[in-house]
């Protein structure tokens, strides 16, 4: 261990500060020159070999891995847990010593009483605790939902939204941005030929963007206004924390050279540290951002902009394997073809399949595409078997930031966004207000229905058939066709859900919790 | 992949080394043997095809179709190396088509007749780079898949080379022939769908008399699955024969002798590094693949973080090297700990000789470095000798692979340890015939070496030999020890063997050893004087750290990562990583003023199955407020009792990102837990 530190320490002294970018470039010349060296020159390499030196920086850094600790303390058994044990332990926290207790005093013990009480009486009292509940209910999210409605005149204009959203350039290639720069390389000049397909991106992505950014913009508005006041805890030592990771860029640039693809884990967002390293490192070279916590990313999309962005060919594919096979030809037979991939959250909702993750797999293997990726979820290297882990060949690196998971929790898909149900409610006024009347119509039958059934808990939904028969009595269609080719544009819209019973049959549902749905009616029939 | 950043300029062999590595020259010549049955299998398979004979019983047996069962073990991910040197065997080889198909592109018989085609037909082009472009426009995709237009085309394909010039055909003809047979491969037979290969077997037998077809199967497990996914009717249509590839522990041994045994490759692994591969190796994979690429991760960071890997190439230019050494390099030779030592046990003149005179250091360090390589040579012969011995022995007490006895040497002494002793009086038992071939083994390992100090040793071994053959003239004096030697040779397991070693111990206080005996004795002494000599651990060595990588922690962090243990760290113990004194706390408990992920964490810790989603906030902002204290008045407390619960919200939804939680249907306002640990 000593050993390691005077290591550690002859590496740092050797190691100037140098600026990053300024390193990247000597490596760059360095590659170049390797090809004319000749063993005279045996002094010149040993110059060069500071370089080396300065990439390397084994950062033997004190944090370490966890390693210490044994699998019995993560892995435990499930044991019985008491209601108010939560509680206790919060009081039990709120009045650990090193604090000024004596002031706080008076308010501690009143609000530590006050929590097991509610848990108590939740032990004893079913009906009351019913009432209690309820009460709850209004008050949790209430105040998050009323927080959030006070921006709405921002969306009550959407016409004004969808307006602005082509223009604000910079945010609608969130999703998926692909930066072009191959102006200082000549064999690069194809790409660079190309228009910055940032435009054209982000005009074809434009109406996923509007959805993603309803959830964005409102609601995490207010939350972030607030968060904002609050400051970040421990940001200094957050700050020397993501430094020390920032030492690291140039090894992994080696690394990705040398035909290993890397993988951030840890604690806390490493959105941040990868743009970081794309801005010091990548500048120059080809690369593709691709945020995977963005709930309607996609493999397709994925591939396309490789396709269409990076290889510049227009058309389409049949299937991500025929897609991915093109890609795989197009790169072998040019060698002077390089990539890089940064993927945010691989493990996310959407890119967690096992075919996307095959797909990737294969994508990382390439020689001349380089793949650096982050993963969050505690579960997230279950997605990979012998023969993927292969593929992708995987170096690990932990990347603890502490740093808040601003972006990645801000979508609909998050928890607490999902359940104040303001979104899904703008969501579902905003698309009908676009349809015809008797596609409204149709919905309405359906949601009507939905909130009939609200006390069934085993409800599975209307079945088509049913359906089909409703809507021909109201007049609303006159073939299951047209019903049918209704459906399919709700289903677009992520207003329904089909899924097969048991028998076989399709049952429709409206994937919306009940009082919003009661809203949504209730406003509907005010705007008729 | 190719590796051209530092290390080529480095050391050129290093790089060569590895670039050789990367293409896997060394499997391929592993599996040669394999490949070389699998051609005669092929060529005899379709000879009756070849010769267009019309007889009744060729037809019968042309229902049959040639099958191949190659067990290619259970190291999946290496197979693709496997195979693609197959594909390059059999093109030289036995015939241009070719198809590899693969479960996950075959979900059905009409997918796969499509995969199969499309490869084949592009291995078409690809064999003649024809003119006849418009033939290939017919894409496959619009061709209908069927076995008749497969015929159809093998048909066309092979009347083709028939018409072509004579002097084009007879090239073609000294690679295949007339009509080459189809090899149809399933990589991961075990994979597929039962019903998708019986289809495609009865389908194809059908045809097997206008089309050669052969298949292959690539079995990860045992050739029994054959019969457990194939019902007798189909399998009996196959004419089945086995073929067993390299296991992946003889692939190891293999790719170990060839890297890390050569004296010429200059860059070694050190003990714990060494261990730390080849437990991955045999816990957690078997996969030789990733063998190598712990190999390439241990070059780079051996290179990038030990400042004197400059010297880490072949003596020749490490010499030149050290000559050109800069003033902060010799530096940094100064500062190795195995110099230190070195220094330390120097004359006092010498030592400041060495810490100041940067020339003086240079000289001193090419002697060093020769020293070094010298012992290298050394090292390895021996090491080989010794594992002649061990390797005789009942129950190997040092291990039966040289990698182990390798580990052994390097870990520390190996003649202090337990084993060694035990190995050496089990080695006294040895008879005659086996000490006289280990010898004989020996004395090869030394003449081949490159060592130069071994000529007094290969004497000496020789002169062991001529003295056994002397014995074996005066044989009759031998009669009482022979008896005993039998005796030995039957009992065969180390308890009986101690026994006897105990009563033999006992009886030589009586009895005058024989002739043998002696010599024995002497032979066994001389290899332990060898191993005492030659087998230092290198860490005892001065500058071993050029050519040793040590750092087993930096392998384990990014090969064998534990992100879950690192989000548990970092939610319990947030002090490991935020070097500030307020979050210092006991084991097992969390200071207050901790980040409120943490704090939210170690509150649904305490929780059952369902969390209650106010309840839970009103603890958390109970620590909160704690922490905060007194400034947090009252006027302005509607205020931050907003920003708690946005931080709250936001600590939440944290978790659930991270799999802690998830929505939860069955109640309002509650969340599931998902994990159970970390209490």
């Amino acid at each position: 261990d000593l050993f390691k530190h005077i290591q550690n320490q002859i590496g740092k002294s050797i190691k100037v500060q140098k600026n990053k970018t300024q390193l990247m470039v000597g490596v760059k010349r360095f590659v170049k020159k390797l090809e004319n060296i000749s063993d005279d020159e045996a002094q010149e390499i040993l110059e060069e070999k500071n370089y080396v030196a300065a990439l390397g920086l084994c950062t033997q850094d004190p944090m370490g891995n966890g390693s210490s600790v044994s699998g019995g303390e993560v892995y435990s058994f499930q044991t019985p847990k008491r209601s108010s044990k939560m509680a206790e332990l919060a009081s039990e926290l709120a009045q650990t010593p090193g604090q000024s207790v004596a002031p706080d005093h008076s308010e501690c013990p009143e609000k530590t009483a006050k929590a097991p009480q509610s848990s108590k009486r939740s032990s004893s009292d079913k009906v009351q605790q019913r009432n209690k509940k309820k009460e709850f209910v209004s008050t949790t999210p209430y105040r998050l939902r009323k927080r959030l409605t006070a921006p709405d005149p921002y969306l009550e204009s959407e016409s004004e939204y969808s307006a602005s959203c082509s223009e604000e350039d910079e945010e609608d290639q969130k999703e998926v941005s692909t930066v072009l720069s191959g102006q200082k390389t000549p064999a690069k000049t194809k790409a660079a030929s190309t228009p910055p397909p940032r435009n054209t991106l982000a005009k074809k992505n434009k109406n996923k963007m509007c959805e993603g950014m309803f959830s964005d913009n409102k609601l995490s508005q207010t939350l972030h206004d607030l968060l904002k006041k609050a400051p970040l805890a421990y940001a200094a030592e957050i700050k020397e924390l993501n430094q020390q990771h920032e030492r690291l860029f140039s090894k992994w640039m080696l690394q990705l050279h040398l035909g290993f693809n890397i993988v951030l884990y840890g604690l806390g967002s490493k959105r941040d540290l990868l743009e970081k390293f794309r801005i010091s490192a990548l500048q120059e070279s080809v690369h593709l951002v691709v945020n995977g916590y963005f709930p309607s990313i996609t493999l397709r999309s994925i591939l396309n902009s490789i396709t269409e962005d990076v290889l510049n060919h227009i058309g389409t594919f049949r299937s991500p394997p025929d897609q991915l096979e093109f890609i795989i030809k197009r790169f072998k037979e040019d060698s002077s073809l390089e990539l890089y991939v940064l993927i945010h959250n691989l493990d996310s909702q959407m890119l967690r399949g096992e075919r996307s993750q095959q797909i990737l797999a294969q994508l990382s293997s390439v020689p001349s595409i380089y793949l650096i990726a982050s993963i969050d979820h505690i579960n997230a290297p279950l997605l990979w078997d012998q023969a993927k882990l292969s593929l992708y060949n995987w170096l690990w690196y932990e990347t603890t930031t502490f740093s808040p998971y601003v972006e990645e929790t801000s979508y609909e898909n998050s928890l607490l966004v999902q359940q104040s149900g303001s979104l899904a409610l703008s969501s579902l006024t905003h698309v009908l207000r676009s349809l015809t009347l008797n596609a409204r119509g149709i919905f309405r039958l359906l949601a009507q229905y939905q909130l009939e059934n609200k006390d069934n808990p085993s409800y599975p939904g209307l079945s088509f058939q049913d359906f089909y028969q409703q809507c021909r009595e109201a007049f609303l269609v006159n073939s299951d066709l047209t019903l049918r080719a209704q459906l399919t544009e709700f289903r677009d819209h992520k207003l329904i859900r089909t899924k097969r019973g048991a028998d076989g049959v399709e049952y429709l549902l409206i994937p919306v919790d009940d009082s919003t749905l009661a809203d949504f009616l209730e406003k509907e029939d005010e705007d008729l | 992949a190719t590796v051209y950043l530092p290390l080529k300029v480095l050391s050129p062999p290093v790089f060569s080394h590895l670039s050789i590595f990367l293409h896997m020259h060394i499997l391929e010549d592993l599996n040669k043997q394999l490949f070389d049955n699998l051609v005669s299998f092929l060529r005899r398979s379709h000879s009756e095809f070849q010769e267009k004979t019309t007889e009744w019983t060729c037809r019968m047996k042309s229902k049959e179709i040639p099958t191949a069962a190659l067990v290619l073990g259970v190291n999946v991910t290496d197979h693709d190396l496997t195979f693609r040197s197959l594909s390059e065997v059999l093109q030289n080889n036995i015939t241009p088509y070719i198809a590899f198909l693969e479960a996950k592109d075959c979900p059905g018989v009409k997918k796969l007749m499509q995969k199969l085609m499309g490869q084949l037909m592009n291995c078409y082009v690809d064999v003649d780079s024809s003119e006849d472009e418009d033939y290939v426009q017919v894409s496959h995709n619009r061709i209908r898949c069927s076995m008749t237009s497969l015929i159809n085309w093998y048909e066309s394909v092979t009347k083709k080379t028939d018409s072509e010039t004579p002097s084009k055909k007879r090239t073609s003809s000294s690679r295949h022939w007339q009509s080459p047979p189809v090899v149809v491969v399933f990589k991961d037979m075990e994979s597929f769908s039962t019903k998708v290969l019986q289809d495609f077997i009865v389908i194809s037998s059908q045809h097997i008399h206008e089309l050669p077809l052969v298949l292959i199967f690539g079995i990860a497990t045992s050739p029994m699955i054959i019969h457990s996914l194939l019902p007798h009717s189909v399998s009996s249509l196959l004419c089945i024969e086995l073929f067993q590839s390299l296991s992946c522990k003889d692939h190891l041994s293999t790719i170990i002798d060839k890297l890390l045994l050569r004296a010429s490759f200059p860059f070694k692994l050190g003990e714990k590094v060494l261990q730390v591969l080849i437990n991955i190796f045999l816990y957690h994979d078997f996969s030789v693949q990733n063998f190598v690429k712990g190999f390439q991760l241990c070059i780079v960071e051996h290179f990038c973080s030990q400042p004197v890997s400059v010297l880490c190439c072949q003596l020749v230019d490490a010499k030149k090297r050290a000559d050109s050494l800069s003033h902060d390099q010799c530096e940094n030779i100064r500062k190795l700990p195995s110099f230190r030592r070195y220094v330390e046990s120097q004359v006092s003149e010498k030592q400041i000789a060495l810490l100041t005179e940067d020339t003086y250091l240079k000289e001193t360090t090419q002697k060093l470095l020769e020293d070094l390589h010298v012992y290298h040579e050394n090292y390895l012969s021996v090491l080989r000798c010794l594992h002649v011995f061990t390797s005789f022995l009942p129950k190997y007490p040092l291990g039966k692979q040289i990698r182990e006895l390798h580990c052994a040497c390097l870990e520390n002494q190996v003649w202090e340890t337990e084993e060694y002793e035990s190995s050496l009086q089990l080695a006294r038992m040895l008879n005659k015939s086996d000490l006289v071939t280990m010898l004989q083994q020996c004395v090869e390992i030394f003449v081949s070496s490159s060592g130069k100090e071994f000529d007094n040793t290969v004497e000496k071994l020789k002169e062991f030999l001529t003295q056994f053959q002397k014995l074996e003239e005066a044989f009759q004096e031998q009669d009482v020890s022979v008896s005993s030697q039998k005796e030995l040779q039957k009992k065969t397991d180390l308890y009986h063997l101690q026994k006897t070693l105990l009563e033999l111990k006992e009886s030589r206080r009586y009895k005058k050893l024989t002739k043998f005996e002696m010599l024995r004795f002497d032979v066994v002494d001389y290899i332990d004087s060898l191993v005492r000599n030659y087998l230092v651990p290198a860490n005892h060595k001065t500058l071993h750290e050029i050519a040793y990588f040590n750092t087993a922690s930096v392998l384990r962090e990014h090969l064998n990562a534990a992100p879950r243990i690192a989000l548990h760290t970092a939610l319990n113990n947030p002090y490991r990583y935020l070097k500030n004194q307020e979050l210092k706390s006991d084991e097992g408990s969390i200071s207050n003023k901790a980040p409120d992920i943490c704090i939210v964490y170690k509150l649904h810790l305490e929780c059952g199955r369902l969390i209650n989603l106010v309840d839970w906030l009103e603890a958390f902002s109970t620590v909160v407020m704690a922490a905060e204290g007194p400034n947090a008045d009252a006027a302005s407390s509607d205020q931050v009792d907003d920003i708690i619960h946005a931080r709250f919200i936001r600590a939440v939804s944290e978790l659930e990102l991270l799999g802690f939680i998830k929505p939860s249907k069955q109640k309002t306002d509650h969340v599931a837990r998902l994990t159970w640990g970390g209490c």
